[in-house]
């Protein structure tokens, strides 16, 4: 091949002749093993597949011929498909088409041997291995394996055979639910159960004596004593479910990524069957990889996935983690949702006392009471065994007084957003908790370093700014007030670890990272509104960015009264750039929580908000938001409220949930001029989140 | 309240492949503990009417016990083979005859009614726990004289035999030890030895994973002439070599013991029926003669002359050991009821498992030979001591009932 990946780690091809039991002559059994342990799993990249390719060589060469050929993987790791950490060295159709022909021309080797061919999935098998596993004529599975296609949760395709065999090995419609729902749901993958029910694999054995049953049952295949049964594939159940498909794209990706679109395609293309149209149907999949591989939205794609997997695990600007204080006891101030939402976080991950406090008993208890019912509510779902959902009920506890906070090593304050109680609360904390306890506040928007300026010791104060559902959010912006030490800061990154959160640094400024981008994007909407956009209109503006809702359901996500509260804070700091409008305080008065009264339906008591007299087509909507946020993300990096644009990206994708195809958000600003034409520059260099130039 | 033993029986026994120890043997990259795992899991397998829950105990016994072979490894080796958990295990150790004792101490507890089934069985991975790994002998052993200083050099220990014998010569062990090899090949050609291995997966991260399905120490090519040229590196000028006494070794053996009645209710077969044991203590320093006072224990606790015993599966820790046991018994050195199918010389002797490969192999040739109606498995043992265990062939033929 042309095109080499500089530093591949490479995935060797490791070929043994075997004898086993019961079989004439000999199995041969390649072993796809990197070199390196479970912690970095085999991938293919132009080395592994010439590997491959010798090994197959090899095999054909070997007299006398083989009785079978097996493929297995190393200890724990099937193999996780193509090597993406060198699509950036892809400069030209020409190499990305390379990638996409050489996988099918080596891949189709297995399929087309005259000796029969097994694949032995023994652990984790993704994307190329997946598609490696299915040209084979049978597969085991390790009971404890996983499978999935994450490609189109990464913006491309199964394009090594993936999308024309599965749906003919186990049916379109569960062909659906594993290339295009699941790489959309979070990229889901496919337990070894299931995918055996599904059909992936042929036979599950106990990973106890994986291999050593699988040669066996390959045997028994060899001889007739095993006979595997595969599906009858119906042509025509196709045109409902690759509509189910395009349901599925249009409500994930608002058929904003063109790379689960292009699945869809190739899904409905498998219909003529892989023994009469194989060819036609690689010959499209080479069409759509490398198309797909020179698009900017896929290399968005894995700029984003390169941050939520490196960057968020080692947090820019973090200061050394032997810094870190040991976290033994957690107090939370107040007993709210927001608190009591933190509670059961913090005693699910830390397993250390957590106390409660608040001003009235029955606040107390009720929040005690929202705790333990939510750990009931997970053992009730086999997610906690009795004993540790007495652990942990007996861990949580309440109280009036702020006592119970004194052998604490850290308390966070879930209080209401106002300046004075947040002071108030924390000195009253000082004055029981240990000169070391991390004082930390959930503000959304208000300054940490006043929250600290009267206290004794103000270094201890950090902000945790979680993000609503707790639970299901893996942000958090770690807050570094005027202050702030370093021992405090590491606790509260090592905290954020233990809680399995994603940690960014953010400076102490208006709204942090995210809060504040929302609430400048949504307030250039909510003004379009008041001048004269219908809502309709303004609320479907955004559509081609495929955010994961529109902006009047964030509106709703968010809660009116938290988007007026964080909307004056920024208002306050600054007032040209982020307008408080009459809707939103309309809104908050009349106590609604969404603008629609049923879908689609603006509510009737807010008739009149979009009363204005010059209408925005949705095409200007866009481009004042997104000139908007583009001009805020340049402010905000000149403030230096983060390190690099790389957390802002960071922060959206994980905190606001924007797509991957919009890197966040930089790259799609980067890429449609937007930046340039705000900012007079580029967020990102050519080539980092995008084609290189 | 009053008590009756109840009989017990072998039901099946398997075995890994056996290794050589060391970085290029066929175990260098798999753990021991999965060794024992493999054994386990294919004595449920070949014996579908046992429900799992229904063994009462896992004894495994390793001479080391540490590492993988540490963390009491029959309860580790029962979770990880994926036994109920409600199933115990415990290690036990007697160095070479640990399999064994874990037979003998299960198989009283099924005769004094605490177990209905139990699993006994060992494993020795002497590439990773070379004999002797982290020993710390207690000095007063040598200050005050209580052993030999070469009594824990089991080579120097075969050395001392042969000066307390002198009759049993080099040549003898040399030929002996070729019979050996011979007896194995020709066991193995016959496909006698071999239904009782359990293919073991194995991992070369160089090489990529490859299957034991056949033992690796056999020296099929051996000749007298070339066993009289190996060193003797015990002793210059001696008599032990590495061609008359067994390799350095890895592998696992496993087996199923139950009460006779459970067997049957349970509808398990039958392949021997304990008949008694002994174990006796000798001078460490020549701890090869342990079978013989094991042997008279047994045959005395049993009503049994050496006479009723129709098959021997002795351990060959060394030639002149097993010599030393036909000589005091008047049996010749080559007669055919003496390790049939060869023994460890050939097939290798992974310290605390043999035991249990002594008696499956016993146990496979009562199956074939009726007409024998006792058989008996003994071994020497490190520290100076001996194990018998006498077993009844149930399908013997004069059987009446």
């Amino acid at each position: 091949m042309t095109a080499v990946f500089e530093n591949e780690v490479v995935t060797a091809a490791k070929v043994r002749y075997l004898r086993a039991p019961g079989l004439a002559g000999e199995l041969a059994l390649v072993t796809l093993d990197n070199g390196h342990d479970h912690t970095r799993p085999s991938t293919f990249g132009p080395g592994g597949l010439a590997s491959l390719d010798a090994a197959l060589d090899e095999i054909a060469a070997h007299s006398p011929a083989p009785m079978a050929i097996g493929v297995t993987g190393k200890p724990f790791v099937f193999a996780v498909g193509a090597d993406l950490s060198g699509v950036p060295s892809v400069t030209d159709a020409a190499a990305a088409r390379e990638i996409a022909e050489t996988g099918h021309r080596v891949f189709r080797r297995v399929k087309d041997s005259s000796i029969p061919t097994f694949a032995f999935v023994n652990g984790i098998a993704l994307g190329g291995g997946l598609e490696l596993a299915l040209h084979c004529h049978y597969r085991t599975i390790s009971g404890t394996a996983m499978v999935a296609f994450p490609e189109v949760f990464l913006g491309l395709v199964p394009g090594w055979g993936g999308t024309q065999l599965l749906p003919n090995l186990i049916g379109i419609d569960p062909a659906v639910t594993v290339i295009v729902e699941n790489a959309l749901a979070q990229n889901k993958m496919t337990p070894a159960p299931k995918a055996a029910k599904l059909g992936i694999a042929d036979a599950v054995f106990e990973p106890a004596d994986f291999l050593e049953r699988s040669i066996e049952w390959a045997v028994g295949v060899l001889s007739g004593e095993v006979t595997v049964s595969r599906p009858d594939i119906d042509p025509a159940a196709w045109d409902e479910a690759i509509g189910r498909a395009r349901a599925i794209v249009a409500g994930r990706t608002r058929n904003a990524s063109p790379g689960a679109l292009r699945a869809v395609e190739l899904l409905d293309l498998a219909r003529a069957g892989v023994d009469a149209a194989f060819a036609a149907g690689t010959a499209a999949e080479d069409d759509a990889l490398t198309q797909l591989l020179m698009t900017d939205e896929l290399r968005a794609s894995l700029y984003s996935f390169d941050l939520v997997n490196k960057r968020a695990k080692r947090p820019a600007g973090a200061p050394d983690r032997s810094l870190a204080r040991k976290v033994t006891k957690v107090g939370v101030v107040g007993a709210g949702l927001m608190a009591s939402q933190l509670a059961l976080l913090f005693v699910r991950r830390l397993e250390v006392p957590v106390v409660l406090t608040d001003v009235d008993q029955a606040r107390v208890d009720k929040g005690v009471g929202y705790v333990h019912g939510e750990l009931d509510k997970l053992a009730q779902r086999g997610r906690l065994s009795g004993d540790a959902l007495n652990r942990l009920k007996g861990l949580v506890t309440g109280s009036r007084s702020k006592d119970v906070f004194a052998d604490a090593d850290l308390v966070i304050e879930a209080v209401f957003e106002e300046m004075s109680v947040k002071q108030q609360v924390f000195a009253e904390v000082e004055a029981v908790v240990s000169e070391t306890c991390v004082l930390a506040t959930n503000t959304s928007a208000l300054s940490v370093s006043a929250m600290a300026a009267k206290l004794e010791h103000p270094e201890r104060v950090v902000g945790l700014h979680f993000f609503n559902p707790v639970a299901v959010l893996p942000l958090i912006e770690v807050v570094r007030a005027e202050q702030t030490d370093d021992a405090t800061l590491a606790t509260a990154f090592a905290v954020g670890k233990q809680l399995k959160k994603s940690c960014v640094l953010v400076a102490d400024a208006p709204a942090f990272v995210v809060n504040r981008l929302l609430t400048r994007f949504l307030g250039e909407i909510t003004s379009a509104v008041e001048q004269g956009t219908p809502v309709a209109v303004a609320d479907r503006a955004l559509d081609p960015l495929g955010l994961p809702m529109s902006p009047f359901d964030l509106l709703t996500l968010v809660r009116p009264p938290v988007a007026l509260h964080v909307a004056e804070r920024l208002h306050e700091a600054f007032p040209d750039r982020f307008a408080v409008g009459a809707g939103l305080r309309r809104m908050v008065e009349l106590g609604k929580s969404s603008v629609y009264s049923e879908p689609g339906v603006v509510d009737p008591d807010l008739a009149g908000i979009d009363d204005g007299d010059s209408p925005l087509t949705e095409d200007e909507v866009r481009s004042r938001a997104e000139r908007a946020l583009a001009e805020e993300i340049r402010l905000m990096l000149d403030e230096g409220v983060v390190q690099a644009v790389q957390d802002i990206d960071l922060c959206m994708l994980l905190g606001a949930g924007w797509p991957f195809w919009l890197g966040g958000i930089s790259a799609h600003l980067d890429r449609t001029g937007v930046s340039e034409a705000v900012t007079g520059k580029l967020f990102l260099p050519k080539g980092v989140a995008s084609l290189p130039s | 309240m009053s008590r009756s033993l109840r009989e017990v029986v072998f039901v099946d026994g398997v075995r890994t492949p056996f290794g050589k120890a060391g970085p290029k043997g066929l175990y260098a990259e798999t753990r021991a503990d999965d060794l024992v795992v493999r054994c386990i899991r294919e004595l449920l397998r070949r014996n579908p009417s046992l429900p799992a829950d229904r063994v009462d105990e896992v004894a495994i016994a390793a001479t080391t016990q540490i590492g993988d072979q540490g963390l009491t490894i029959g309860r580790s080796a029962a979770l990880l083979a994926g036994l109920p958990k409600s199933v115990p295990g415990f290690a036990i150790d007697r160095m070479c005859a640990g399999a064994m004792t874990a037979v003998t101490t299960t198989a009283s507890g099924i005769a004094f009614g605490a177990y209905d089934v139990a699993i006994a069985g060992g494993v020795e991975h002497m590439g990773h726990h070379p004999m002797g790994e982290g020993v710390d002998p207690n000095p007063r052993f040598l200050s005050e004289k209580i052993v030999d200083p070469s009594a824990l050099v089991m080579g120097s220990t075969a050395e001392n035999l042969h000066d307390r014998f002198p009759h049993l010569t080099k040549e003898r062990c040399d030929a002996f030890a070729l019979a050996s090899q011979q007896k194995y090949a020709k066991a193995v050609a016959n496909g006698q030895i071999g239904p009782e291995l359990v293919p073991v997966a194995t991992r070369s991260a160089e090489n990529g994973f490859g299957l034991a399905t056949v033992d690796e120490p056999p020296r099929p090519n051996t000749t007298l002439d070339g066993l009289a040229t190996l060193k003797t590196p015990f002793r210059p000028h001696g008599h032990v070599t590495a061609g008359n006494a067994a390799g350095l070794n890895d592998g696992a053996t496993g087996c199923l013991l139950a009460a006779e009645d459970v067997a049957r209710e349970l509808g398990l077969t039958i392949g021997m029926r304990l008949v008694g044991f002994g174990f006796a203590g000798v001078e460490p320093e020549v701890m090869g003669v342990g079978p013989i006072p094991a042997t008279e224990k047994a045959l005395a606790s049993t009503g049994l002359s050496i006479g009723d015993i129709g098959l021997f599966e002795l351990n060959e820790a060394f030639a002149v050991q097993v010599l030393a046991f036909l000589d005091h018994y008047g049996i010749a050195d080559d007669d055919e009821r003496v390790n049939p199918w060869g023994g460890a010389i050939a097939v290798g002797h992974p310290l605390a498992s043999s035991g249990v490969r002594l008696m499956t192999q016993l146990s496979r040739q009562f199956a074939e030979r009726p007409d024998v109606r006792y058989g008996l498995t003994a071994m020497c043992i490190g520290m100076g001591m001996g194990g018998t265990v006498i077993w009844e062939n149930p399908n013997w033929e004069g059987a009446t009932d």
